[in-house]
């Protein structure tokens, strides 16, 4: 028997064609789930009860791809945090060289991985991440998903937001927003009923951390400053309790065992959220005697310059959003390690203020999708329009390899903005632009996004022509650069490719083929049909003619239908569908007359000889 | 001419219309879509109209027009699970035939 779910007035599907819009948070070590049931956001389970996937993705020499599954298996290629390496290249890695469970492919532009026979992108690993949630969803609701939101960091740029829509398209998801996950948390706590409120979000997952504050004003979000650490997190806390039990009993550790320490380290950090002391017995890793007491405020000392790290980072952020103490109206903690009392306290103690974290830390970024969602679905009835600015400032590269700024960081987009240019030499006639994004003013220490050539300049003096550079970033944050020659008004048509190389990639080919040849396809397809129809009807004619055409028609007539088809193999020659089809028309027109005297005769020559009481 | 709804989804829909905020209960009915017929409604309502039926069941208002109630008179509303899903089921004694998957039914 069908399960139903009750639906907002109005709005019950019809049966099989149940659609749904969710909210995914794509998180470096979990992912979750949300959508809105019954009235109001839930995150899906799976079997076991579980509402984080892992964010693993591991292949096999058989080509067979485990995801979101901690499987152990020794001959696998695993991808932890892939998040990590989306949407950059491999420049980025020069100086901190991650862990990497394959070989790199030396690329330019973007990162590819050695996987077995084959060569993958971040996006396509990303990508069975997101096809596996899809699959998941569809199964669990019993339905089709027809849109989706996915959170992505405040601070992502533009190649790494392009890479995070490209891995949803890949993976068969339509992403109706990127939203950002402080913004998403926000939404979760209904900040945005409130007319006028900023928010700071502390947002301390398992290996990275994120600050962000928010400026809320009359249903609109703003985010006025990010920070944070990409490599601090609860996973730290951890290290830090192996370290603490190796120091305190000097232990000589191989990797095996720091492996296993680690794990037991979790535990007691998960214990000690709970309760006042935990255990340490090292009888089960084979050591006898090694067994003593950690109390809390033991865990809270060996944590405690670790969460010292994060405050600091709030206060440089919230001074980089030109806001003070006293101008925070919310504090919200996301990501699971805010469940460590003592980084709760020390935050409320830091600012002076109760947290909202009623709401399980883990899953406020996913609510927040799903409320999304639903609401640019339009199944929620509020009218939410939501602004993040750019992370990172954009602009070109001027003479000298010298950054000129266009957008400036923080800037809240949707935005545009545009500037003039002139030529450098007497009779230059091309310009070549180079878009730069970063805060440094030499072009070779900020991140190159795209280059084009402006041509057809015509040629003047240097400095007489002007060629106007337009930016503009749309409210997904993906950048599009314009440049019009003003004195000849002739605008260059460019189209910005992020620089880790998606466009000559297998994502374009493979999507972009099947849409880019449609139209020739029908066109060609329409022709096809209209030759065939064409070749048809010359056939019947000719039989037909061949058969009765000089007893039935005078010449003139007989001219005048041989006349009409000629005309119409002479379209068929020229290929071109319109034509054909009116000399079709045609043809059959003049042939009225031939066809309904045919008729005739046929019936005169079945009746004839014939008694009359046969046809009754 | 009764409709009635057992604790558990009682319980459940009280809590949903909770979640929700707003609204003065269950409207439900049916609607002749699907590949069997009709299939069944169950949404929030947020107003009642005057030729509407209420049943006050544990607590909960369960509303019915005139019209879909020829169908669903006698039907226990209850809630369960089945897998990975779960929901609300309509049990009525009107119902001859349900299409393959159980989604839409003719009576």
């Amino acid at each position: 028997m069908a399960l139903l779910q009750i639906s907002e007035p109005g709005k019950t599907q019809a049966p099989h064609e149940k659609k749904f819009f969710i909210g995914i948070d794509l998180g470096t070590t979990n992912s979750l789930v949300a959508v809105i049931q019954n009235g109001s956001p839930t995150v899906l389970t799976d079997k076991g009860n579980k509402e984080l996937f892992p964010s693993v993705v591991q292949y096999k020499e058989d080509g067979t791809v485990i995801i979101c599954n901690e499987s152990n298996q020794e001959d696998l290629i695993t991808f932890r945090s892939i998040k990590r390496f989306i949407g950059k290249n491999t420049k980025d890695f020069q100086k901190n060289k991650p862990y990497l469970p394959c070989k790199f492919i030396p690329d330019e532009n973007i990162i590819k991985f050695e996987v077995f026979d084959k060569v993958l992108t971040p996006i396509e690993i990303s990508s069975e991440i997101l096809k596996y949630l899809k699959n998941f969803t569809e199964e669990k609701l019993n339905g089709e998903i027809i849109g989706c939101v996915i959170t992505v960091p405040a601070y992502f740029d533009d190649a790494q937001r392009q890479a995070t829509k490209d891995a949803a398209n890949l993976s068969g998801l339509k992403v109706l927003r990127l939203l950002n996950e402080p913004t998403a948390a926000a939404l979760a706590y209904g900040l945005e009923a409130k007319k006028v409120s900023k928010v700071l979000v502390y947002d301390l997952g398992g290996g990275t951390f994120d600050v962000s504050v928010l400026d809320l004003n009359d249903g609109v979000f703003k985010v006025l400053a990010t920070g944070g650490n990409s490599s601090l997190g609860g996973d730290d806390f951890d290290n830090l309790i192996v370290k603490y039990i190796v120091e305190k009993f000097d232990l000589n550790v191989d990797n095996e065992l720091r492996n296993k320490l680690y794990l037991y380290a979790k535990e007691i950090k998960y214990h000690l959220s709970d309760n006042n002391e935990f255990t340490i017995d090292l009888n089960k890793f084979g050591f006898k005697e090694k067994k003593f007491i950690i109390t809390r405020e033991e865990f809270n000392r060996i944590i405690e310059s670790l969460v010292q790290d994060t405050l600091q980072i709030c206060r440089k952020v919230l001074s980089d959003s030109k806001l003070s103490f006293q101008d925070l109206d919310e504090i919200i903690l996301v990501g699971g390690s805010t469940r460590v009392p003592f980084v709760k306290e020390s935050v409320e103690i830091f600012f002076n203020k109760q947290t909202l974290s009623n709401i399980n830390p883990d899953n406020v970024v996913a609510i927040g999708a799903s409320i999304q969602a639903s609401i640019l679905a339009g199944d929620l009835d509020e009218d939410l329009l939501l602004l993040d600015v750019i992370p990172l400032s954009l602009g070109i590269e001027t003479m000298g390899e010298i950054v000129e700024i266009i957008i400036p960081r923080n800037s809240t987009i949707p935005v545009s903005s545009s500037k003039e240019y002139t030529t450098f030499k007497d009779g230059q006639t091309s310009m070549s632009i180079h878009v730069v994004q970063g805060e440094r003013d030499i072009v070779s220490d900020c991140r190159s996004l795209a280059k084009f050539v402006v041509k057809d300049i015509p040629p003047m003096l240097a400095g007489s022509a002007r060629v106007k550079l337009e930016f503009q970033i749309d409210a997904d944050g993906i950048l599009n650069v314009s440049a019009t020659e003003t004195t000849t008004g002739k605008t260059t048509s460019i189209e910005v490719k992020p620089s880790y190389g998606l466009s000559d990639s297998q994502i374009e080919k493979m999507l972009k083929a099947s849409f880019e040849n449609a139209e020739e396809d029908i066109t060609n397809r329409l022709l096809r049909e209209s030759i065939v129809e064409a070749e048809r009807v010359i056939l019947s004619i000719n039989s037909a003619l061949k058969i009765d055409g000089k007893e039935l028609l005078d010449s003139r007539e007989f001219d005048e239908i041989c006349k009409a088809r000629d005309n119409l193999e002479q379209k068929i020659e020229q290929r071109e569908k319109d034509l054909i089809i009116s000399a079709i028309k045609n043809l059959e027109k003049v042939s009225e007359i031939y066809i309904s005297r045919r008729m005739n005769s046929n019936i005169q020559k079945i009746m004839k000889g014939t008694d009359i009481e046969e046809f009754k | 001419m009764a409709i009635t709804i057992t604790e558990n989804a009682a319980d459940r829909a009280k809590k949903f219309l909770g979640n929700r905020g707003h609204g003065v209960g269950l409207r439900i009915g049916i609607k002749t879509t699907g590949c069997s017929g009709m299939s069944y409604v169950i949404e929030f309502a947020d107003t009642i109209e005057k030729e509407d039926t209420v049943f006050e069941e544990k607590g909960i208002k369960i509303i019915v027009d005139p019209k879909c109630l020829l169908y669903l008179d006698g039907t226990e509303i209850d809630f369960g699970k089945e897998g990975l899903n779960e929901g609300f089921k309509f049990i009525n004694p009107n119902e001859k035939a349900r299409c393959g998957c159980g989604e839409s039914f003719s009576v």
